[in-house]
C-alpha cells in the first residue's frame, strides 16, 4: 500500500525566476540559478514510499537530500519556498498546503522526523524521559501514568537504561541521546519516520548499535522510513530502495543492492568508487 | 516442471568512469531450470557466473532478455528481468534467496541473530528463529562457542558457514548460491554439501556457482558451462568432466 507519494517537490532559497529549474540540476552542474542567484536545493523530485518500506537518500553534502527529506517530513524553514505535491494515505489533498493545525497533527502523529543535530530535536536541559513525554503530551496524552509507562516502554525498546530516565539529557552519551531521539520519534506509533543523517557525531562502534536498534524496531513495528545519509554503509544496512541525488535532483533510483553494485549513472559510479 | 526459464539474457555494463567503456558480462544466455533440481554454473574466472546469478536476483539490471519465474502453481509468472522493484522485494522476502561468497554482516550482531534475521523478518517469533539458526549452525559444524559472538572476528570459513546458514534459514523455493563453499576446508565442505542435499530433499530449486568440481559432482543434477559471457553447454552432471573453458 502506498503510504506517501510525492511529485515535483522543490525547495528554493531566494527570489526565484522562470529559469531556475532549467538552469540548475545535474546537466547544468549546479544548484544555483545563474540568472537570479536562487539556490534550488531540490527540485523535480518524484518518489513514493510503501507501508513498512525503507527508502534511502544518498548524495554528497549540498546535493539536496536533507532539503527533500525535510519537505517530506513537513518541516518548514521560513527562509525556503517549498513547492510540489505530497499526498499521504488517509489524508486528503496536498500536505505541503495544509494549515498549521493539520501539519501539527500530522507531525505529532503520523510522520516523525529525527533531526541530524541532537540539539534541533531535543531539549538537553530536559530529562531524557521528559523529551519523549513531551511528544506524547503534544499528541494529546493526558494521564501521567500512561505517559510514564509509554516512555518506559520506549526506553526499553530502544535500549536506553530506564534508570537514567529522569536525568538531564545533556548527561547522556551521544549514542543515548540519539536513542532518545528515536524513542521520541516512535512515541506516537507513526507510519513514517524520517531520519536525517542518523549517525552524525557518533563513534563507529556506537553507530552500528544505534542503526541495528532502529532496524529491529522498524521491522517489528512495520513503520516506514526515509533515511538520509552521505554514508553509503548506513543506507546499505537499512534501505530497501535508494535514491541518489546530485545538484538538487534525483539522478538514479532503484533497489539498494542494485544501485550499489550496478550503478547506472556516472555520478553514482563515482560515488560507489569513492568509498574507503 | 520448469521453475525458471532464462532466455537471451544479456548484461552490458556502461562504465562511465572509464570513458564510457562497455563491458559485456553476459551475451545472450538461455537455459531452463527444473523445479527441485540443483543446477551448477561453472566456468573460468570472468566467464559471467556471478553476473548471471546477480541478474537472476536483480542485483544487476539485465540489459536484454527474460527470466521467467513460475513460482507457486496459483501464482502468476513473473519476468524477473523486467518486473518492478516492489515485485522483486516481495519475492526476495521468502521465495527467492541469494547468498554470495562473502558474509554481508551487520556490525555487533551475533552469529545466531545474523542467521535468524531473515526468519524474524518473515514474521517468525525471535526465539523460534534462533532455535532454527542454532540447528543450522550446528549442522554446518560452527563451534557452539561462536554462536553468540560477532562474525567480524570469525575466520573466512566460519563466516562462510554463517552466510550459508543464513541463506538456508528461510527455506526459499529458489536458492541462488554464489561460491558458498570457496573458503571451506574439505571436512566442512562435506558438511555444507550434506546440508545442501538435505535442503534439496525439501524441494528447493538451486542455481549455484561453484569453483570446486568435487562439490559439483556431489550435489548437482545438471551443469551450465559459461565461457566469456556466453553459454557453452548444458550437461547432465554425469557428462561433466570437470573441465571448464578451453
Amino acid at each position: 500500500m502506498t503510504l506517501l507519494e510525492a511529485s515535483g517537490v522543490e525547495t528554493l532559497y531566494g527570489p526565484g525566476c522562470p529559469d531556475c529549474r532549467d538552469a540548475t540540476g545535474d546537466r547544468a552542474g549546479t544548484n544555483q540559478c545563474p540568472h537570479c542567484g536562487t539556490v534550488v536545493a531540490c527540485a523535480e523530485a518524484d518518489l513514493d514510499v510503501e507501508g513498512g518500506e525503507v527508502l534511502g537518500i544518498v548524495g554528497e553534502s549540498g546535493s539536496g537530500k536533507s532539503s527533500l527529506a525535510e519537505a517530506l517530513a513537513l518541516e518548514r524553514d521560513p527562509e525556503a519556498t517549498v513547492g510540489g505535491e505530497v499526498s499521504y494515505a488517509g489524508h486528503d489533498g496536498n500536505l505541503l498546503d495544509v494549515d498549521y493545525q493539520t501539519r501539527h497533527d500530522l507531525r505529532t502523529g503520523d510522520i516523525s522526523l529525527v533531526h541530524q543535530h541532537v540539539r534541533d530535536g531535543l531539549d538537553l536541559e530536559f530529562t531524557g524521559g521528559g523529551n519523549v513525554a513531551e511528544k506524547l503530551l503534544s499528541a494529546g496524552w493526558r494521564s501521567y501514568e500512561d505517559v510514564r509507562a509509554r516512555v518506559r516502554e520506549l526506553f526499553e525498546e530502544t535500549e536506553i537504561p530506564v534508570a537514567r530516565m529522569d536525568d538531564p539529557t545533556r548527561t547522556y552519551s551521544g549514542g543515548m541521546q540519539r536513542r532518545v531521539q528515536i524513542a521520541r520519534a516512535l512515541a506516537t506509533d507513526p507510519d513514517l519516520v524520517v531520519l536525517d543523517e542518523p549517525t552524525t557525531g557518533l563513534d563507529v562502534s556506537v553507530q552500528a548499535r544505534v542503526l541495528d536498534t532502529f532496524r529491529r524496531v522498524q521491522r517489528e513495528e512495520g513503520v516506514a522510513a526515509i533515511v538520509v545519509s552521505h554514508d553509503l554503509g548506513v543506507v546499505r544496512l537499512l534501505a530497501d530502495r535508494t535514491l541518489v541525488m546530485r545538484h538538487g535532483r534525483i539522478v538514479e533510483s532503484g533497489l539498494t543492492d542494485r544501485v550499489m553494485e550496478d550503478p547506472h549513472h556516472e555520478y553514482t559510479q563515482t560515488l560507489i568508487n569513492s568509498v574507503l | 516442471m520448469t521453475a525458471l526459464s532464462v532466455e537471451g539474457l544479456e548484461k552490458t555494463f556502461d562504465v562511465h568512469v572509464l570513458d564510457d567503456t562497455q563491458v559485456v558480462g553476459l551475451d545472450g544466455v538461455s537455459f531452463d531450470v527444473r523445479e527441485g533440481e540443483f543446477l551448477a554454473v561453472v566456468g573460468e574466472s570472468g566467464s559471467g557466473k556471478s553476473s548471471l546469478l546477480k541478474c537472476l536476483y536483480r542485483t544487476y539490471d539485465p540489459t536484454a532478455g527474460s527470466v521467467r519465474y513460475y513460482g507457486a502453481e496459483d501464482e502468476e509468472t513473473v519476468d524477473l528481468a523486467s518486473c518492478g522493484d516492489r515485485t522483486v522485494m516481495g519475492l526476495r522476502g521468502d521465495a527467492i534467496g541469494y547468498t554470495s561468497q562473502f558474509l554481508d554482516e551487520i556490525p555487533r550482531v551475533p552469529a545466531v541473530d545474523v542467521v535468524a534475521r531473515p526468519l524474524v523478518e518473515q514474521g517468525t517469533p525471535t526465539e523460534a528463529a534462533r532455535d532454527r539458526a542454532r540447528e543450522l549452525l550446528d549442522a554446518l559444524s560452527v563451534p557452539e562457542a561462536l554462536w553468540d559472538a560477532y562474525p567480524a572476528t570469525f575466520s573466512g570459513g566460519e563466516r562462510q558457514r554463517v552466510n550459508l546458514a543464513q541463506a538456508l534459514a528461510p527455506d526459499p523455493d529458489l536458492l541462488l548460491l554464489d561460491e558458498p563453499t570457496s573458503a571451506l576446508d574439505p571436512e566442512t565442505r562435506r558438511d555444507a554439501i550434506d546440508l545442501l542435499e538435505t535442503s534439496l530433499g525439501d524441494g528447493t530449486t538451486v542455481v549455484g556457482v561453484f569453483h570446486d568440481t568435487d562439490v559439483v559432482a556431489a550435489v548437482a543434477d545438471r551443469v551450465v558451462v559459461l565461457d566469456d559471457g556466453a553459454l557453452e553447454a548444458v550437461l547432465p552432471v554425469e557428462a561433466f568432466d570437470g573441465e571448464v573453458g578451453r
